[in-house]
């Protein structure tokens, strides 16, 4: 084995490259289940935004259409979602899981010709002045836009939550739906809203696979992404702050694990690949504080 | 003070099967108080939520300070001046009270002045406030004080008031009637809702009765007998229950130094009660909800097990036994939320029966149920207490509360317990059933079990029960006669109004 082969810097500087497409993800899935809903077609929502923005891009030539067609794909997905759960009743748990595995067979689908072929790059942002600090700058300012889209979003959500009025309603349609509504507050529609962003989040969260990481298109290439993303909203206590933390720490193992297997360490592989799984878990339920909406996941039904 | 303020004519709404309002038209005057009456399904809520905004009347028209008014959603309703404290869901438990009003209003201004106002108002009225406080914490009357606070930010023409003493004590329901006459001289009307009479009397100008959806007959309620008033609400002669002449017996349940921790984060720890109730003896328990009642009710029904020697039946320890071993010895417990506590509502009236009778009626047989003997007894039940429904195979969601509150205390009266607890009897319960409801535990004790009944309705307490005893923070008053306590004794047992002082404003 030989750790001389890692370099801290490039480690620490893939760290939020590998967290990002989680973070994306899951902060969609907080708003969506602050307002009262549980959507657990988040896998499926972000393998649909992986090809949709895949195919965008490659036949635009840009990787931002790509990204924006990506949004748009997955927020399509999860309005299918809305409308089966808000406006026919139907069991969230179910039609979230049936949308997995709907996202994972319509992608394969859609990405039929385009399997091998390369998206068209997507330069990393050498932020002047800041990219230019030694160790910081690389780690930090050196990376592609949308990693700081990411953040920016993650940062605006909180924001939205804690400060305006909006997000005081949604905060108040998922704690207890029937007092809203008595208030007179738009139930469905606070919730359809909640549902469209969330897919697109996840949409953008799987593009970021399709475009930057990988970046080509390969079926099921998610890899159970989404029900990490999932795992953190629930483990972050529906707190913007702790869930960039947990995206964070799974990105960190996720790539540490990657740099101990190319340094060839006596471990098995095998346990190599669950350590970020079992970190971020680990790592999540100690700190886990505060209590999941009061209505999530509940049907809403406005008799009389 | 002869303006009229609302008017309505000839309201009418209907739902499949049912009509909830027939053609109802009355006035509000400026500044009046004036009681809504009528049983449960009435139609006293669809009215007034028509009048906030929530229902769309199917004809018949509202005229609001001479203009024609038809909200079509809530905040039309709150824009005009219309404001209305819940009786249940209108507040957010994880949120804190600041947050809460601010849910409540238009444009509300920026948290840091509402916080202002609210103790600006709570001053004013004498209704005592912390802002920041989540409302998850607050007790039953906090909880009030923050809806009526809510409203009054907003100056309504017409408050609307649902039931709003039910969880009060004595003292606090004062304070409450002396901010509503307070509010009623600053020329704001009142339309105010509830089952009690006395209070209606006390507190409104004039009352307005719903019977089956239709107005029925009005009245000035201080000229008017709390009898006469039910019986127009019932439209029948009402059965007052009727305590026979009983022995009193040996103590059969003993409660020694009980003690408990808060079973969740909202709960209440139950301090050292001591409790001694005899055969054919009916002890009442009162207090306002969350002084530790649903603690008390599930320590006695095995739900929360305590130390072994903590709860004697017939001298013998059960603390440590569960609720079908309980049972078993003669003690049933029938909860107070009777829909998901005490029945499973998507279940039949029959599986019901089964699941309290199975041991003592011999319901099952080597693991097998026993249908047959299981219809007899649900059917049984439904005769005996008059629990209307089309047949033993409806499910329990689909009986209206009373009904199946009726079931619920059959099914453990006719198991013929030594010892039967109940919680809220008859909450939410129509004058007639909870009568016969009342009549039932009579007779049970009568017939030589110990009742124990958890209530907050103390005229019901008074009513029938022989010992009264208060729930105050998880610890039990010595108990006492019930004949001739009065209502203050009673209030101070209650532990008295929690931190409430008098309203500041002068009466004018």
């Amino acid at each position: 084995m030989d750790l001389s082969s890692i370099n801290p810097i490039l480690l620490l500087a893939s760290l939020m490259v590998a967290a990002t497409p989680i973070m994306l993800a899951a902060i969609g899935e907080l708003v969506v289940e602050r307002s009262g809903v549980l959507n657990l077609g988040v896998e499926g929502m972000m393998i649909t935004g992986a090809v949709c923005g895949f195919i965008v891009s490659v036949s635009t030539g840009s990787p931002w259409i790509g990204f924006i067609g990506a949004a748009i794909g997955g927020a399509i997905l999860a309005s299918l979602f809305g409308v089966l759960t808000q406006y026919l009743l139907s069991n969230q748990v179910a039609t979230g899981l049936a949308l997995t595995l709907f996202g994972l067979g319509l992608s394969a689908l859609m990405g039929q010709g385009y399997i091998g072929i390369k998206a068209p790059s997507f330069p990393d942002w050498h932020i002047p002045l800041l990219g230019d600090i030694p160790v910081i700058g690389p780690i930090v300012f050196q990376h592609d836009p949308m990693v700081y889209v990411g953040l920016l979003i993650v940062l605006a959500v909180w924001a939205f939550l804690k400060f305006s009025r909006a997000g005081l309603i949604l905060r108040a349609v998922g704690e207890n739906h029937d007092a809203a509504h008595a208030l007179g507050y738009k139930v469905k529609r606070v919730r359809m809203l909640a549902i469209m962003f969330g897919g697109a989040c996840a949409g953008l969260g799987g593009a970021y696979l399709s475009l930057v990481r990988v970046p080509q298109w390969t079926e099921g290439m998610t890899a159970g992404a989404g029900w990490i993303a999932l795992a953190i909203v629930v483990f972050a206590s529906w707190k913007p702050g702790r869930l960039l933390l947990g995206a964070y720490l799974f990105g960190g193992v996720t790539v540490l694990q990657l740099n101990l297997q190319a340094a060839g360490m006596a471990i098995p592989v095998e346990y190599l690949s669950m350590a970020p799984y079992l970190a971020t878990t680990v790592v999540l339920v100690i700190m886990r504080a505060g209590r999941a909406p009061g209505s999530l996941g509940r049907i809403f039904h406005a008799s009389r | 003070m002869s303006e009229i303020l609302l008017a309505l004519k000839g309201l009418s709404k209907a739902y499949p099967g049912v009509v909830a309002n027939s053609d109802v038209s009355f006035d509000i005057e400026r500044g009046e108080i004036h009681a809504l009456l009528g049983e449960n399904g009435a139609g006293k809520s669809t009215l007034v939520k028509t009048i906030y905004g929530l229902v769309k009347p199917d004809t018949g028209t509202m005229t609001l300070n001479g203009a024609a008014f038809t909200p079509a959603e809530p905040r039309a309703a709150r824009i005009a001046g219309v404001a209305m404290v819940f009786q249940h869901f209108s507040l957010f438990d994880a949120m804190n009270v600041a947050e809460n009003i601010a849910l409540g209003m238009e444009n509300p201004p920026p948290q840091r002045e509402i916080a202002a106002r609210v103790r600006e108002v709570s001053e004013k009225y004498g209704l005592p406030l912390d802002p920041s406080r989540i409302v998850g914490e607050l007790s039953a009357g906090e909880r009030q004080r923050v809806e009526i606070i809510r409203c009054l930010l907003q100056d309504p023409k017409l408050l609307i008031m649902d039931e709003p003493t039910s969880v009060l004590t004595p003292q606090e329901v004062d304070i409450l009637f002396e901010t509503l006459r307070k509010l009623s001289a600053e020329g704001t009307a009142i339309l105010y809702i509830s089952h009690k009479l006395e209070e209606i009397r006390s507190l409104c100008d004039r009352a307005t009765v719903l019977r089956l959806g239709a107005v029925v007959g009005d009245c000035i309620p201080r000229d008017t007998s709390a009898r006469d008033m039910a019986e127009l609400m019932v439209g029948a002669k009402l059965q007052v229950p009727t305590k026979a002449e009983r022995a009193v017996g040996r103590g059969v349940l003993v409660l020694n130094g009980l003690s408990a921790p808060a079973p969740h984060q909202y709960g209440t720890p139950l301090r050292d009660i001591n409790l001694r109730v005899r055969a054919g003896e009916v002890m009442g328990i009162g207090g306002v909800a969350g002084n530790g009642q649903d603690e008390l009710v599930a320590a006695l029904s095995g739900e929360m097990r305590t130390a072994n020697g903590m709860v004697m039946l017939d001298e013998q320890p059960i603390g440590k036994l569960g609720p079908n071993a309980r049972r078993k010895l003669g003690l049933s417990v029938a909860p107070e939320e009777r829909n998901g506590h005490a029945a499973a509502g998507d279940m039949s009236l029959v599986e019901n029966a089964v699941l309290t009778g199975a041991v003592r009626q011999g319901l099952t047989s080597r693991g097998f149920l026993r249908w047959g003997k299981a219809r007899a007894y649900a059917d049984q039940i439904i005769k005996d207490f008059d629990v209307r429904t089309p047949g033993a195979a409806n499910t329990a969601g689909a009986l209206s509360g009373g009904n199946l509150q009726k079931f619920v205390i059959g099914r453990e009266i006719l198991q013929a317990p030594d010892v039967l607890v109940v919680n809220q009897p008859t909450w939410g319960v129509d004058a007639a059933a909870a009568a016969s409801i009342r009549q039932a535990l009579l007779d049970l004790a009568a017939n030589g079990a110990a009742v124990i009944v958890i209530s907050q309705d103390l005229d019901e307490l008074m009513e029938i029960s022989d010992q009264f005893a208060a729930l105050n923070e998880g610890r039990l008053s010595e108990p006492r006669a019930a004949n001739g306590l009065t209502v203050d004794e009673i209030g101070l047992m209650l532990g008295g109004a929690h931190d409430m002082e008098v309203a500041h404003v002068a009466t004018s």
